[in-house]
């Protein structure tokens, strides 16, 4: 069999249909009969482990109860108070790894209380019910924040500042608030552009103004931020990709999964995106799930995600892995790129080394695998960009702000939080409760009284 | 196999299992299907005078549902038999000679004057039925008229029209307590009085089963008004098992045989009953829950529960668990029992722990031990209030452990006596007898 010479990517692989069918809302929704009855499964456990398993801490027995009751509001709120992006942490956190984890139920008759589902329940109800404000804003305290990011952090930092009385103002480098949750997932994660109902719901309650289009890329930029407002908060992500570091990383065919993601994402038309017919996805992580799947979606006909390490070491949760295998995925392991392979300037394959392990330490082999591939798409991780923080005077760590227990930089008046800073797994709950953690500092010292 | 037949005050029927008086046996059409099933018998729904009563033409029943929409209450609005008289007793003739080994009683319900009764008795016997029933307990609509738990609720009425049906008829006569009354021993002992074969229990409680919310009206409602129902199914039984106990434990009316009436719905339930003294059980919400099959179910669970027994008939399980009834003056106050937890089984939900200490007797220690949640019980502040038990959601992983005479109850400092010891004679009592 000999290899086709042109590479074989192209657009429209699919009918009209099969694109909306394809990226459909894959969470499954409750209906109300169902929630009802999941409800009904919650022991209302004392000191709850699923609520200690929460990085943002939610209420959860009493929001199931609430559902049970049939005060789906009175459980949105519960939900909302701690966690102002319950409704989209409800569709990506690894509740598996979290709060079902944690669930007694799983010792009891091996099967958690479906809590993230029941809490898909509650907040799409009540966004979707509309009606009064969930939440008053305090009274007015006339002090004015700045965050820098409308990414889950920032966003949950705006909330919770503005439920607390304070001014915000958000500033975003994209043309959208929303951040990963608006180009970062894959789109059946969040069907019918819940990202953008949520942000909207998010402002909603007053007091948030979001500039788009606007970059901080310069100290004094920052240092403009300081002096115009009482406040600022960063929670700018992490804006670069990795780069492999093999050759022929530049053929054309090779791009960052991340980009991939936000373009499909932004797309009015999916079937004007073009896909190869095999396509090489390396890295482990939710990204590089999120993109094999979408390949595969698009119409790939071969989708191969390969890791450098075991199962058990991929930052994609085995949930997450298992749908990629549902999804037609072929997952590999122990296998690390050496040289992407092309042809008149396009990519045709890529050759990996298979890795042992060799006294604690990963190590190539000579054995190399050669996979055939018409679009490689890097998933292998984010940085954060490199300025302007050393020039601002901002401590980094490992390539990230590091910031203390409750979000300060070494910068005075200025916080950070989500994935740009040091310590967590990167998940979007964790940024949730860093930005929350934040408002709640910012809140202290804003209104801190003078002795 | 164990014999489930039972010969009740000279009634017979292959197996205890009856379909109360109730809209499942209304008419030859549902009375048959029953038999088909497998019904030992029934007892017919209420016949009256003619004309016929009248029901409304909208919500009889309602229910108290859990999540997953399980019954565990039942209400309802209707009323005796709303079909002629006539066509009743020629189906009920009709019936009993196409199924001559079932249990065929009539229930009956008719002014509380004696020409009433005098007139009707006849015509029920000449059907062939076995027995009759006296409806004295239906608690709503008729009870306005006289009838039904207004007569049940007098217990000279109750002597007075069971002495009657006693004069006029030779059929065994079963007279239907109302619940709605302060003690169930005096309406009881008015039947006994009054010459009664047997009486059945529980009818119905007043029940009102809420309110919508969104109309602020008493649901469910007819035309927007609502009237108080007859409330039964699961959430009833333990009211009706003590009723059947005070009665069965009274001395005036020991041995009166008894229907046993109340949510039942399984073997298990029907065990209650017969342990507690009662002859034949009588059923209603369960068939109108799940249909006339379930009757398969609960005399194949009982059966299977006898030959595990070794009970060889109804009579060898019949009052066996009456004995153990008494009065709290006669438990024995040395008597001590502690909680113990088996952290095999424990799922850490730590409901156990918060029940005890927002509401008992902080007797369950919560501890986090190498990421584990521990839950133990403190022997020197436990009382044995079974809370613990009753709320644990993993059956057998607490129970309760009786010390032993001689032990040393933590609690108290003091061994644990060997002597019975009751209320009537403690120190504390100052109506003490010795």
């Amino acid at each position: 069999m000999s290899l086709p010479t042109v590479p074989d990517v192209k657009a429209a692989r699919l009918s009209a249909c099969q694109y909306t069918e394809r990226f459909a809302d894959a969470g499954q929704p409750l209906t109300a009969a169902q929630a009802l009855v999941e409800a009904e499964r919650c022991l209302y456990c004392h000191d709850a482990p699923c609520t200690t398993a929460c990085p943002t801490s939610i209420g959860v027995p009493s929001f199931i109860h609430r559902i049970a009751d049939g005060n789906v509001r009175g459980a949105a709120k519960a939900i909302l108070e701690a966690n102002p992006l319950g409704g989209m942490c409800a569709r990506v956190c690894p509740t598996e790894e979290l709060c079902e984890q944690a669930c007694v139920r799983n010792t009891e008759l091996g099967k958690p209380v479906e809590i993230g589902r029941l809490q898909r329940f509650a907040v799409d109800k009540t966004i979707a019910a509309g009606g009064a404000p969930l939440f008053a804003r305090a009274p007015a305290t006339g002090k004015r924040v700045a965050v820098v990011g409308a990414g889950p952090a920032g966003l949950a930092c705006a909330h919770v500042l503005a439920r607390h009385g304070h001014d915000v103002e958000i500033f975003d480098a994209h043309e959208k608030a929303g951040g990963l949750n608006e180009y970062g997932l894959a789109a059946y994660k969040t069907a019918g552009e819940f990202a953008q109902r949520e942000v909207q719901w998010l402002l909603s309650i007053g007091g948030i103004s979001v500039t788009t289009g606007w970059r901080l890329s310069s100290a004094a930029q920052l240092e403009e931020l300081k002096s115009t407002y009482d406040a600022v908060f960063l929670g700018v992500g992490m804006g670069a990709v990795n780069a492999l570091g093999v050759p022929g990383e530049d053929l054309a065919g090779v791009r960052s999964a991340v980009d991939f993601i936000a373009e499909l994402r932004q797309a009015k038309d999916l079937s004007t995106l073009p896909i190869g017919r095999r396509v090489v996805v390396i890295g482990g992580g939710m990204t590089a799930v999120d993109a094999s799947v979408q390949a595969k979606l698009l119409g790939a006909d071969e989708v191969t995600m390969v890791y450098r390490r075991g199962p058990e070491a991929m930052s994609a949760s085995k949930v997450e892995q298992e749908w990629a295998q549902t999804n037609g995925v072929t997952l590999r392991h122990w296998l690390a790129p050496v040289a992407i392979e092309g042809q008149d300037g396009h990519v045709t394959a890529v050759r990996f080394a298979r890795q042992v392990i060799e006294g604690g330490k990963v190590v190539a082999t000579d054995e190399q695998v050669t996979v055939p591939a018409d679009m490689v798409f890097k998933a292998i991780g984010q940085k954060l960009e490199t300025q302007p923080w050393p020039d601002a005077g901002i401590e980094l760590q490992g390539g990230r702000i590091v910031v203390s227990d409750t979000g300060r930089t070494s910068l005075p008046g200025v916080w950070a939080g989500g994935d740009c800073v040091s310590g967590g797994r990167d998940l979007t709950v964790e940024a949730v409760e860093d930005g929350k953690q934040a408002a709640l500092s910012i809140h202290a010292e804003l209104t801190a009284t003078v002795a | 196999m164990a014999d489930l037949s039972s010969n009740f005050v000279g009634i017979k029927s292959p197996n205890p299992f009856w379909l109360a008086s109730a809209p499942p046996t209304d008419k030859a059409y549902n009375v048959i299907r029953a038999f088909e099933a497998g019904w030992g018998g029934v007892v017919w729904k209420t016949l009256g005078e003619d004309p016929p009563v009248v029901n409304v033409n909208g919500p009889r029943y309602s229910t108290l549902l859990s999540h997953d929409r399980r019954v565990m209450g039942f209400n309802n609005i209707e009323l005796i038999s709303d079909r002629p008289l006539a066509l009743n007793l020629e189906e009920i003739r009709q019936v009993k000679r196409d199924w001559p080994d079932r249990a065929m009683v009539v229930s009956l319900m008719v002014p509380c004057e004696e020409s009433s009764w005098k007139r009707i008795l006849p015509m029920v016997e000449d059907t062939g039925a076995d027995g009759i029933e006296l409806n004295f307990g239906c608690p709503h609509g008729m009870s306005e008229r006289g009838m039904g738990a207004a007569v049940g609720q007098v217990p000279e009425y109750i002597e007075m029209v069971t002495a009657w049906c006693k004069q006029y008829t030779k059929m065994p006569v079963i007279v239907k307590l109302t619940p709605n009354i302060s003690d169930i021993r005096y309406p009881a002992q008015a039947a006994k009085r009054g010459g009664a074969d047997a009486v059945s229990l529980i009818n119905t409680i007043n029940s009102i089963m809420g309110v919508d919310p969104a109309t602020l009206a008493m649901s469910p409602n007819t035309g927007g008004m609502g009237s108080h129902g007859g409330y039964c199914g699961p959430a009833v039984r333990p009211i009706a098992l003590n009723m059947v106990a005070e009665i069965g434990r009274s001395p005036e009316t020991a041995g009166l045989p008894i229907s046993g009436i109340g949510g039942i719905g399984t073997w298990r339930d029907a065990l209650d009953y017969i342990a507690l003294g009662c002859g034949t059980v009588q059923v209603c919400t369960a068939a109108m829950v799940h249909g006339f099959k379930i009757v398969q179910d609960m005399t194949d669970g009982l059966s299977n529960y006898m030959d595990s027994m070794g009970f060889k008939t109804l009579e060898d399980l019949r009052g066996r668990a009456l004995p153990t009834v008494t009065d709290w003056r006669y438990l024995n106050l040395n008597h001590v029992s502690k909680a113990v937890i088996n952290p095999d089984l424990c799922i850490e939900c730590g409901r156990c722990h918060v029940v005890c200490e927002d509401t008992s007797h902080q007797a369950i220690s919560f501890d986090v031990v190498e990421g584990k949640r521990v839950f133990k019980i403190k022997e020197d502040e436990c009382v044995g209030c079974n809370l613990c038990v009753s709320v644990c959601p993993v059956a057998e992983c607490i129970t309760m452990r009786d010390l032993q005479p001689g032990e040393i109850d933590e609690r108290t400092g003091q061994p644990v006596s060997a002597e019975y010891a009751n209320w009537t004679t403690h120190p504390n009592n100052p109506m003490r007898t010795a």
